[in-house]
């Protein structure tokens, strides 16, 4: 914003988070706390177990199966065993993920992301700072933001995130694309259900299909639309401050042609899907090449 | 007293704090606006639909309809001495949502999506200190009433 007001030419958006100095229970205990602190938190609400009651209303109003969430988990491992910064450079079985350990019904360790150390930086400039910077600018060509209520009691319903749905409208409109342009999109997949949520709120496939849809394999390289092939917040981690700019470093490598092993063919347009909380907040970009 | 309400209180003050009082007394309260009459539950002391700040309690018979539930196993600190547990959201019959612990007297084999459920106000008795909540338990399951309001 400062560029276009021009107070600034050239900005650099540092994120960074470091949560391994507490134990799990500890951050369990913080992060539940974004819910809803008088009705909720006293319940002993936590991140997950939020997600894991989206995820069972999704599973009983649209069929989504144990093993169409897991099929997630095993994608985004896929791809992170190929990106040098992934916390996890490993492949995984839908077998293991199904036999790793309760954390809150239905979901396993698997259907998590953990807690992680990691920083990102993306330099923004004017365009035309940006042409005498780089032989390869990447535009940001869309953005959007949207609200959802604090308390998930207050929605409309469990099985998508408002304020996804209205950052994507918002941000489509900005860049002039649709759902269909794009070729790669860093999703905010911190649990299973996420990632499918994000597909249906996103407008990758019609709402409670986003099963099926990675099942078949529409959101690998050679799909529909790559998703999350930098192994997404499951495999290469999140933490939780670099998150957001991690994935606009994703998209931009993409978009530049310089992913190596894990490069989406013809990549030009991206999306980038950040959530706030347990969807209290939401930003989409979308970022395009020359 | 909203103290009192949550087997940990992260919220002692708010404009519903009789919330709490009427709960330990076996009554379980909505708010009503009383200038548009929207209801709401949780209760809240400012309508969100016309944002007034006059509001007044009413009493919720506490059945409600199963929308989704969470059996808790990495629990958060404060709560590791009842873990596991599994948590529900339920529609009230009388509108609104409730979060709360399922009880004993609905197994766990037994807990299912649209399952009518009747919610039931509770007190920790093992503990010294007076801490109140509401529980998930069978339909037609009773409880005691008292008013020392
Ligand atoms: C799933 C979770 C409860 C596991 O916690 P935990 O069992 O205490 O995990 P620990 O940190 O003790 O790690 C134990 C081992 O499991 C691994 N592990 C932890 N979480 C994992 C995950 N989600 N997936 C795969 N492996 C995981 C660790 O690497 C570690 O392996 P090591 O023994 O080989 O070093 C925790 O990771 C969690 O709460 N994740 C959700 C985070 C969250 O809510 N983020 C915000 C979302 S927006
Ligand atoms: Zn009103």
């Amino acid at each position: 914003m400062s560029i276009k007001a021009g107070v600034h030419d050239v900005v650099a958006v540092i994120g960074c988070q470091k949560m391994t100095e507490l134990g799990t229970p500890e951050i369990l205990a913080l992060m539940g706390r974004v819910g809803e602190v008088q009705w909720e938190s006293g319940f002993g609400t936590t991140f997950p177990g939020y997600y894991a009651m989206f995820a069972k209303r999704h599973m009983h109003e649209y069929g989504t199966t144990r093993e169409q969430l897991l099929e997630v988990a095993v994608k985004n491992h896929h791809y992170g065993a190929m990106n040098p910064y992934a916390l996890f450079r490993k492949e995984i079985t839908l077998e293991k993920a199904l036999a790793s350990e309760d954390v809150a019904t239905p979901f396993q360790v698997y259907d998590c992301c953990a807690n992680a150390d990691g920083a990102a930086c993306v330099i923004l400039a004017s365009e035309e700072r940006a042409r005498e910077l780089s032989q390869k600018p990447v535009w940001l060509d869309g953005m959007g933001c949207g609200t959802a209520s604090m308390s998930v009691l207050r929605r409309p319903n469990l099985v998508g995130l408002p304020s996804a749905e209205q950052a994507a409208a918002a941000a489509y409109e900005m860049a002039g694309v649709g759902p269909g342009d794009v070729k790669v999109a860093d999703v905010h997949d911190c649990f299973t259900v996420a990632e499918i949520m994000a597909y249906e709120d996103l407008g990758f496939c019609k709402k409670g299909e986003g099963g099926p849809f990675v099942a078949e394999r529409q959101t690998y390289i050679g799909g529909k639309v790559a998703v999350n092939v930098d192994g997404g917040l499951k495999a290469k981690g999140h933490p939780i401050g670099a998150t957001g700019v991690s994935m606009t470093y994703e998209i931009a490598k993409q978009l530049r042609g310089e992913a190596g092993e894990r490069q989406v063919p013809d990549a030009d347009v991206g999306l980038t899907h950040n959530v706030g909380g347990i969807g209290q907040y939401c930003f989409v970009q979308i970022l395009k090449r020359d | 007293m909203f103290k009192w309400f949550g087997k940990v209180n992260y919220t002692p003050y708010t404009k519903v704090s009789d919330f709490a009082q009427y709960l330990k007394d076996g009554h379980l309260m909505g708010s009503r606006c009383k200038k548009c009459g929207a209801t709401s539950f949780p209760p809240r002391a400012d309508c969100g639909a016309c944002m007034s700040g006059d509001f007044e309690f009413y009493e919720l018979s506490g059945k409600g309809k199963l929308h989704t539930f969470t059996k808790i196993v990495a629990a958060p600190t404060g709560f590791e001495d009842v873990t596991p547990y599994i948590v529900g959201v339920v529609d009230l019959e009388e509108g609104g949502k409730a979060l709360a612990w399922f009880g004993d007297t609905i197994p766990e084999e037994g807990i299912q999506i649209g399952m009518e459920v009747q919610m039931v106000p509770r007190i920790f008795e093992e503990l010294e200190e007076i801490k109140v909540y509401y529980s998930l338990e069978q339909p037609g399951t009773t409880w005691a009433k008292t008013d020392s309001r």
